[in-house]
């Protein structure tokens, strides 16, 4: 065993000497309590390390190990419903076994090397395989089959394989290799964060990722295995998004990465999801989920390594074929923890402090995301979307527009409509989707033909009443004509019927695409109608008054299950043909 | 064992290196001996072979490279605590400044702490009733919560604190309760009024007090929120006490962090402030909270003035980011002699929403409180439209929502520094006001509760 020995101590930086055979990203144990860390420069005899845990009380002198692998974390079954900090740590375990307060040097394996699963074998004795191909399986929870795949880079013919009962650890296929070698495979895979999992190849998005979040499918839709970012000033409800996306989703299994933010949102989670329901499976929503916990005041240089750690657990199940996506909140704390340890290390910085590396890492990043055929050659996806909290709400600077760059969906959070309690407050003018065509071909197969008629024409009443209310700022509505008076009492609706959507209310907080299309043309419908109607005398201030209007603002209260309930158009016609009535009756 | 050394090699600003040391460690407190035996206390930023900086707390004013001696202690700053402390009164270091006399120790905690896990945390969801509606009604706080105060050089933030601190109650409970109190950089005046009031009514014996005044030593500052968070985590976690801490003002806080920034010439983030002020921040406000299978809770309101009443400057901008929402104290609002002057608008409950409902509040409370937001919010737009084409050109609609925001802020928002409020007359309060507007405009209430609390006045449609 090689040691080195510490030289100098600087919050989460440390540089050690006298240890010739460190490699870059390696893994290293610091100090008496065997700190974690990573190495992350080498300048001549001295390496750079920074410590994924609290650094005081650490001497100069102190030993340094290093444990000949680079940050890795462990894939098998037992990830599903687990809560670790950003190097993996199990949090629940370390809970259990040290209290409530996290300590220095503690290590506990992330998987369960006791626990047993039942392996079922998918393939045969003589079957040849491959890197990838699924060789069995394990049923993980009710709903999910945990795959066991043949690790990368792993070759051959299968000479023995049998339905077990076994820990991680315990063989459960054995291969012979071209070499003529025997290969015993188990349940666990080791993975370096940093490195990206092999693929077949990429497929182009070719479906909505459905969210059941009204702004969000209609208005601003997100791809299987698409990007999307949720810039937005403190408060004005990225944290909210992000578990509305957790929670109805509609995705196989959730990755929630909580970077550098709250404790108590992960409580939330970890209370709400095991009662929650996945409306598709009727199953607990904890059961698709995994966690990873590195919050604002736990050590940053394990808050950096946090949204690897994370994206590399997402694309170990994508690699099983199925729909996976990650939420990381935000991305902003991990830039700064990249800033933080860029800036000990008196590297040159770039724009506000940040590496001049800002840019490449946020991108490669976000290309980990994707829609790809997997090894076993299975199309598999893995969305990802990432908040970020610009300083200041300022949307011009370093991670926002590096992220902008990349990613293909943008929500445009904003203050003013979270004053107002508009959530989501994602604004209709600044946000948009290049997964827009996309959607609405499959939306308009799938719910209505209708579907991206109704939206432009939301679209357009909703830009025409931006550029009217600066009229009416000033000079006052007097000035308007009945049917602009209408795109104001549209546009209204629209955001209030339609748009705002409230995250706290059982029924409100998931709308079907179906559902979705019928709210939003029963809007356009009175639209429509109305404008007719207008021609023959009707005027804006009668339309306001329609008992209808208050029916179709309810619809959002409306169960699911009663979908039928959700179609108005007939009553919004009967309004309109007595008022016509009426207006005979009182002109005659 | 402990050793001293007079190799000092450089002083710039509050930091100070020494040379030739054998054995130090990160964070360790460092004591430095002047020639007249006065003693300063540092603690070590960076620990090298051979080399320490050390950031002294008091300041380096009169050191002196020849004959300033400096001890290395062997631990990290700690605190001593007990039982005892409740009702006593310590510098900013930790020093009991009252009659008091020294305090026996029955445990010692470094004053960093370690991080709770958040695998360990209990979702704060009890309500606190504080007596004033537009925390109550729209802002509301749980037990555990951090919701801080950000506001403006001359308003009344402080008694807007005071009174929370006197009125707070979790209602049909009669638990353990204290305040810990931490003043950094404030005048005299200030520490008093608050000095003042806890012993008005009552809270001083129930209090611990960390006093660091504008005259005293600015290092000392960053030291304050640390032994005030420890203390407050020993009698909540260990002692089964509820606490509720104020800091006040996390400004002056901020400053001096900038100060031992500057002094290291690290690179500076926006406007001068640390790059890691956020993180810094955080391992503050996020000790906070509720643990799972303990009796006692922290809530935590940091006070924060804003400089030149700026929301976007890094401080109340980094604090928002981490804080579980905030009260914005309003300098119009006080303008018009609203007490307390909050703009609910931009204030914000994160926690809200598991505190309040049937069986804790009432049953409407979601419901109004939304609505009131949302029609305050018109109201306000309406008023500025108001202004500038005069009312004659407002809606009739438009008129009810002028109406409600200038009646809302007279009547909800606007209270007695002594009127404590019971949620029941905030809701009511609450229905007084929306019955301003046409029931139909009420999209963000269900019928149930329309029918149920709407006073209509032959004003619908
Ligand atoms: N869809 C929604 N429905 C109802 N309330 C919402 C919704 N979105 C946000 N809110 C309200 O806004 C508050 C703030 O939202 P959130 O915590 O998501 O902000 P944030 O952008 O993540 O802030 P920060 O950057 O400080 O973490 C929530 O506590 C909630 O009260
Ligand atoms: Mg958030």
């Amino acid at each position: 065993m090689e040691y080195g020995k510490i030289v100098s101590i600087s919050g989460p930086l440390i540089i050690a000497e006298n240890l010739p055979d460190s490699k870059m990203y390696e893994v290293v144990r610091v100090g008496k309590e065997k700190l974690f860390g990573e190495i992350i420069e080498m300048h001549g005899k001295q390496v750079f390390i920074q410590c994924y845990e609290e650094t005081l009380g650490l001497k100069p002198g102190e030993p340094v190990q290093l444990e000949g692998f680079p940050l890795s974390v462990q894939l098998g079954p037992g990830l599903i419903s687990s809560i670790y900090d950003g190097i993996q740590r199990p949090l629940e375990l370390i809970f259990d076994q040290f209290g409530s307060f996290i300590a220095r040097g503690i290590d506990v394996p992330p998987l369960s090397s006791k626990k047993t699963w039942k392996f079922i074998p998918l393939k045969q004795k003589g079957d040849e395989v491959s890197a990838g191909d699924k060789m069995g399986y394990v049923q993980e929870t009710p709903s999910l089959k945990h795959y066991i795949m043949v690790p990368p880079g792993i070759q051959g013919t299968i000479v023995e394989i049998k339905e077990v009962e076994a820990t991680i650890q315990d063989t459960v296929v054995i291969l012979r290799t071209k070499d003529e070698e025997k290969m015993e495979i188990n349940m666990v895979q080791t993975w370096p964060v940093r490195r990206k999992r092999p693929v077949k190849h990429k497929i182009v998005p070719n479906k909505p990722f459905v969210t059941g979040q009204r702004v969000v499918d209609t208005f601003f839709p997100v791809a299987e295995g698409g990007t999307a970012c949720v810039p937005g000033p403190f408060g004005s409800g990225k944290t909210v998004i992000q578990h509305q996306l957790a929670k109805w989703a509609d995705a196989d299994i959730i990755v929630y990465v909580g970077c550098g933010e709250r404790g108590n949102e992960m409580t939330d989670v970890l209370m709400e999801f095991p009662h929650l329901k996945d409306p598709k499976t009727g199953r607990f929503l904890m059961e698709r989920t995994v966690l990873i916990a590195n919050t604002s005041n736990m050590p940053v240089a394990a808050r950096e390594a946090s949204v690897f750690s994370g994206i590399t657990i997402a694309e170990y199940f994508r690699d099983m074929g199925y729909k996976v996506a990650l939420m990381a909140d935000s991305t902003s704390r991990w830039a700064e923890a990249m800033r933080e340890i860029s800036g000990r290390l008196e590297e040159m910085p770039g724009e506000e402090g940040y590496p001049a590396y800002l840019s490449s890492r946020i991108a490669s990043f976000y290309e980990r995301a994707g829609k790809v055929q997997t090894l076993a050659d299975e199309p598999g996806s893995l969305s990802v979307i990432g908040a970020v909290s610009p300083p200041g709400g300022d949307l011009s600077e370093p991670v926002v527009q590096s992220t902008l760059r990349v990613v293909k969906v943008f929500w445009s959070l904003e203050a003013t409509l979270a004053y107002a309690r508009h959530f989501p407050a994602i604004h209709w003018l600044n946000s948009y989707s290049l997964y827009q065509k996309l959607a609405d071909q499959n939306f308009e197969k799938e719910v209505d033909a209708r579907w991206s008629k109704d939206r432009e024409m939301a679209m357009s009443i909703l830009q025409k009443e931006a550029e009217l209310q600066e009229i009416v700022r000033l000079v006052g509505t007097d000035a308007l004509s009945e049917k602009e008076k209408l795109v104001l009492l549209t546009a209204k609706s629209i955001k209030e019927d339609f748009l705002h959507q409230n995250a706290f209310d059982d029924v409100d907080t998931y709308t079907s695409p179906q559902k979705q299309f019928l709210m939003l043309h029963n809007i356009i419908y009175l639209h429509q109608l109305a404008e007719q109607y207008i021609e023959k005398g009707l005027n804006t201030h009668e339309v306001e008054n329609f008992a209808i209007r208050e029916k179709i603002g309810r619809v959002k209260y409306i169960p699911e299950s009663e979908m039928e309930r959700c179609n108005l158009a007939d009553p919004i016609k009967e309004s309109f043909e007595k008022w016509e009535t009426q207006h005979k009756e009182s002109s005659q | 064992m402990i050793k001293e050394y007079k190799t000092l090699c450089d002083i710039a600003g509050p930091i100070i290196v020494a040379d030739g040391i054998e054995e130090c460690s990160f964070g360790e407190l460092v004591e430095i001996i002047l020639p007249d035996g006065s003693v300063r206390k540092g603690e070590v930023l960076e620990a090298k072979s051979n080399r320490a900086l050390v950031q002294i707390y008091e300041g380096t004013e009169d050191l002196n490279m020849g004959n300033t001696r400096i001890r290395f202690t062997g631990k990290p700053v700690e605190i001593k605590l007990s039982p005892d402390i409740i009702g006593r009164i310590f510098s900013g270091f930790g020093e009991p400044i009252d009659q008091g006399g020294p305090i026996i120790a029955e445990t010692t905690k470094s004053i960093l702490g370690d991080p709770i896990n958040p695998y360990a945390r209990d979702y704060p969801s009890e309500f606190i009733q504080t007596g004033i509606s537009a925390i109550d009604g729209l802002n509301t706080l749980v037990r555990g919560q951090k919701l801080p105060i950000f506001s403006g050089a001359g308003l009344p933030h402080n008694d807007l604190a005071l009174q929370i601190a006197r009125q707070a109650k979790v209602l049909g409970k009669q638990d353990r309760f204290a305040v810990v109190f931490g003043a950094i950089g404030v005048t005299f005046e200030e520490s008093n009024q608050f000095i003042e009031s806890l012993r008005d009514s009552g809270a001083l014996e129930r209090s611990v007090l960390f006093i660091n005044l504008a005259s005293d030593p600015v290092i000392e500052r960053i030291s304050v929120p640390r032994f005030v968070m420890t203390t407050a985590e020993y009698l909540a976690f260990e002692l089964d006490i509820h606490v509720l801490v104020i800091l006040t003002d996390i400004t002056n806080y901020c400053e001096a962090l900038r100060e031992v920034a500057a002094a290291r010439k690290e690179i500076p983030g926006r406007r001068g402030y640390p790059g890691y002020m956020y993180t810094n921040l955080a391992s503050i406000y996020e000790r906070c909270g509720r643990i799972k299978g303990k009796k006692g809770s922290i809530t935590t309101m940091p006070i924060l003035t804003m400089p030149d009443d700026d929301k976007t400057h890094p401080i109340p901008d980094l604090s928002g980011y981490i804080t579980e929402g905030q009260i914005f104290v309003s300098r119009s609002l006080h303008a018009k002699s609203i007490y307390p002057p909050i703009d609910v608008l931009p204030s914000l409950s994160r926690l809200k929403d598991k505190g309040i409902g049937k069986d804790k509040t009432r049953e409407d409370h979601a419901n109004v409180m939304n609505q009131l937001f949302a029609a305050y919010a018109r109201g306000r737009e309406v008023q500025e439209l108001a202004v500038i084409l005069g009312e004659s050109a407002l809606t009739p609609t438009d008129k009810h929502y002028m109406k409600f925001a200038d009646a809302f802020e007279k009547h909800y928002v606007n209270q007695g520094f002594f009127e404590d409020r019971s949620i029941q007359e905030t809701m009511d309060i609450g229905w007084e006001m929306l019955s301003i507007l046409p029931a139909s405009e009420l999209t963000r209430v269900k019928d149930e509760f329309i029918q149920q609390y709407y006073q209509s006045k032959g004003n619908e449609k």
